[in-house]
C-alpha cells in the first residue's frame, strides 16, 4: 500500500463515518473543538436523492432498489485544503460539520480532531452494533432432540 | 350548453381547516410527535418508504402524520417529495451478505451456519391483545448474549456449491430505472424487481398468495430471510474513490423454489428473490414469490395463463398511487361527462317511445 493509498482509505473511513454519525451526537462533539477555522463554499449544502441498488439473489445483476435522501456539500479552508460531505438524510448543519472536519482532518488539526471527535463517534457506532449484535444473539434457537418415549 | 363554472374556493379552505382540526382530534389527549411515530410506529414507517420509494424514516413519520395514519396517502406524499429531490447520483449495489442481521432465519436448513436467529418477531405470540399496553412504563430490557462475529453465510451458497441451485450471473450492467423512463413490456427482471420491491404490500402479498394456491404454483420454500442494517457506499467523482453515505435497514428473502431440468441442464433448485427496505417481511416473501412467478418463460416453464404470471397485468398493477389516482378521480366532478350521458340516455328514451307510439299507430 502507498502512502497515498493509505490517506484514501482513512479518509474513506473518517468520511463514512461522519456520513453514519447521528447528527446530533457530531453536533455534541464538534462543539467542544476550538478554534474552527474559517471556510469558503465550493458547493453549498444541496438535499438530493441517491438511487439505491440491490442485487437479484444477492449477488447477481443490479437493480434499482429506491432512493435515499442524502446531503452534500464542499468548502475549502482558508489554508486552502478542501472538505466534501455525502451524509444521509436532510441535515444541512451535519453535511456542513462533516465537510469542515473531512477538510480540517487534512490540517495538523487532525490527531486532536480524531481523539476529540472521531474516536469517540466510532466507539458509540461499535457499542450500538455491539449491543444489537448480542440482542440478536439471545433470539438465536437452540435446537435439541426430543427424547422418545419407545426407545 | 355548457356553460363554464368556478366555485368552492371557500368551501374547499373550510375543508381544509376542518381536516387539520380532525386531525389533531380531542385536544385534551397529548399531541403524537414525529419522532414517536418513527420510534413506536416504525412498521408504519418502513412501509411508507418501502412504497414511497424513498428511505427517510423522518419524512415518513411526518407523512404518516400529515395524512391522519392513512398510509397511502402518506406514500404519495413521499412520492410527490421525492419528485422536487434532484437526483445525486446512484449508490454501488448494497452487499446483504454483509448484513449486520436482526434476524435470520431459513425454513430450509435447520442447522444452517450462523443459525436460525428470530430478532424482534411478531412470531410465535399469541396474537392475544395485550392490554399491559394501554398502561405507560418501559418494557424490560431485552436479553443479551455473546454476539456473533463475522459475516452470516448465504444459505443459497451452501446449495450453490453443490450446482443444485440455479446460479444469479454476476454483472454490473446498469439497470433500467422506471423513474426515468415510462414502462415498456417486456420489462424483464431489473424493472420488476424495482416495480414490486415499490409495489402495495397488499397487492404483492395477494398475488403471491393466488401462487401458493395454485394459480401459477412454483412451490416455494424460504430458503433465507435476513432483517437488518447494510451499508451504502458511493462512487463521489469528485473524490475519485467509494465512500459509504449511510446505512439503511433491508429485509432480503430468497426462496428455493421447485426443481427444473431440461436436456442440456440437470434437475436443479430455482430461486425467487425479494428485496425491501425498513423491516417488511412479509413484503419481502410476497416479492420473491412474485419475482419468481414471473420467470416462467427464462426457464422454461408453461404459461399456465396465471394472473401472477402475467408481467403486464402484475406491474401495471401494483403502484397503490397509480391505482388510487385513477380511482379517487372518479369522485371528482364530472359533470360535464355525466351530463352527456344523461342527454344520451333521454334521446334513446325518447326515440324508443316515439317509435312505439308510430307502431301503435299502424
Amino acid at each position: 500500500m502507498t502512502q497515498t493509498d493509505q490517506n484514501i482509505e482513512a479518509r474513506k473511513g473518517w468520511m463514512g463515518l461522519l456520513a453514519k454519525a447521528p447528527p446530533a451526537q457530531l453536533a455534541a462533539l464538534f462543539d467542544t473543538v476550538e478554534p474552527k477555522p474559517g471556510f469558503t463554499w465550493l458547493r453549498p449544502c444541496e438535499v438530493g436523492g441517491v438511487m439505491l441498488r440491490g442485487r437479484m439473489g444477492g449477488t447477481g445483476a443490479p437493480f434499482n432498489l429506491g432512493e435515499m435522501t442524502v446531503t452534500r456539500c464542499a468548502l475549502k479552508l482558508e489554508t486552502g485544503e478542501v472538505g466534501h460531505a455525502y451524509v444521509q438524510g436532510r441535515d444541512k448543519a451535519h453535511a456542513e460539520r462533516a465537510a469542515l472536519i473531512d477538510a480540517m482532518m487534512q490540517t495538523k488539526a487532525g490527531e486532536g480532531l480524531r481523539a476529540k471527535v472521531l474516536d469517540p463517534l466510532q466507539d458509540a457506532m461499535t457499542r450500538a452494533k455491539a449491543d444489537r449484535a448480542a440482542k440478536a444473539a439471545a433470539t438465536k434457537v437452540d435446537f435439541f432432540t426430543m427424547v422418545r418415549g419407545d426407545d | 350548453m355548457y356553460v363554464a363554472v368556478k366555485g368552492g374556493e371557500r368551501a374547499i379552505d373550510n375543508a381544509h381547516t376542518w381536516l387539520a382540526e380532525e386531525r389533531r382530534g380531542d385536544t385534551s389527549v397529548a399531541e403524537l410527535s414525529v419522532a414517536q411515530i418513527r420510534e413506536q410506529l416504525s412498521l408504519a414507517v418502513n412501509r411508507v418508504m418501502a412504497e414511497g420509494s424513498l428511505y427517510d424514516p423522518d419524512l415518513a413519520a411526518l407523512a404518516i402524520k400529515q395524512a391522519r395514519g392513512d398510509l397511502i396517502e402518506a406514500i404519495f406524499l413521499i412520492r410527490a417529495y421525492r419528485t422536487t429531490l434532484p437526483r445525486l447520483g446512484h449508490a454501488e449495489p448494497v452487499d446483504t451478505g454483509k448484513m449486520a442481521c436482526d434476524r435470520r432465519i431459513s425454513a430450509t436448513f435447520k442447522d444452517v451456519p450462523g443459525g436460525q436467529v428470530l430478532g424482534p418477531t411478531f412470531d410465535y405470540t399469541h396474537r392475544l391483545l395485550d392490554f399491559a399496553l394501554e398502561a405507560e412504563g418501559l418494557p424490560p430490557a431485552a436479553e443479551t448474549s455473546e454476539a456473533q462475529t463475522g459475516d452470516t453465510p448465504r444459505v443459497t451458497e451452501f446449495l450453490n456449491k453443490g450446482g443444485l441451485i440455479q446460479s444469479e450471473a454476476r454483472s454490473d450492467a446498469t439497470p433500467p430505472d422506471m423513474t426515468h423512463a415510462p414502462m415498456q413490456y417486456p420489462a424483464g427482471r431489473p424493472l420488476r424487481l424495482q416495480a414490486l420491491t415499490r409495489g402495495d404490500e397488499g397487492f404483492v402479498l395477494s398475488m403471491a398468495y393466488s401462487t401458493q394456491r395454485g394459480y401459477g404454483r412454483n412451490h416455494p420454500f424460504v430458503g433465507e430471510l435476513r432483517i437488518g442494517k447494510v451499508a451504502v457506499e458511493m462512487d463521489i467523482p469528485e473524490l475519485g474513490f467509494a465512500i459509504e453515505i449511510g446505512e439503511v435497514t433491508l429485509s432480503e428473502c430468497e426462496t428455493v423454489n421447485q426443481f427444473a431440468g431440461s436436456r442440456t441442464e440437470p434437475a436443479q433448485f430455482t430461486r425467487g428473490y425479494g428485496l425491501v427496505f425498513g423491516q417488511t417481511e412479509r413484503k419481502a416473501i410476497s416479492m420473491a414469490l412474485v419475482d419468481r412467478a414471473l420467470r416462467w418463460e427464462e426457464l422454461g416453464e408453461d404459461n399456465l395463463g396465471a394472473p401472477a404470471q402475467d408481467e403486464e397485468f402484475v406491474l401495471a398493477h401494483s403502484d397503490n398511487i397509480q391505482a388510487t389516482g385513477f380511482l379517487e378521480h372518479i369522485k371528482l366532478p364530472h359533470y360535464v361527462d355525466f351530463q352527456s350521458e344523461l342527454e344520451l340516455v333521454r334521446k334513446i328514451r325518447r326515440d324508443a317511445a316515439e317509435a312505439a307510439m308510430q307502431e301503435a299507430a299502424e
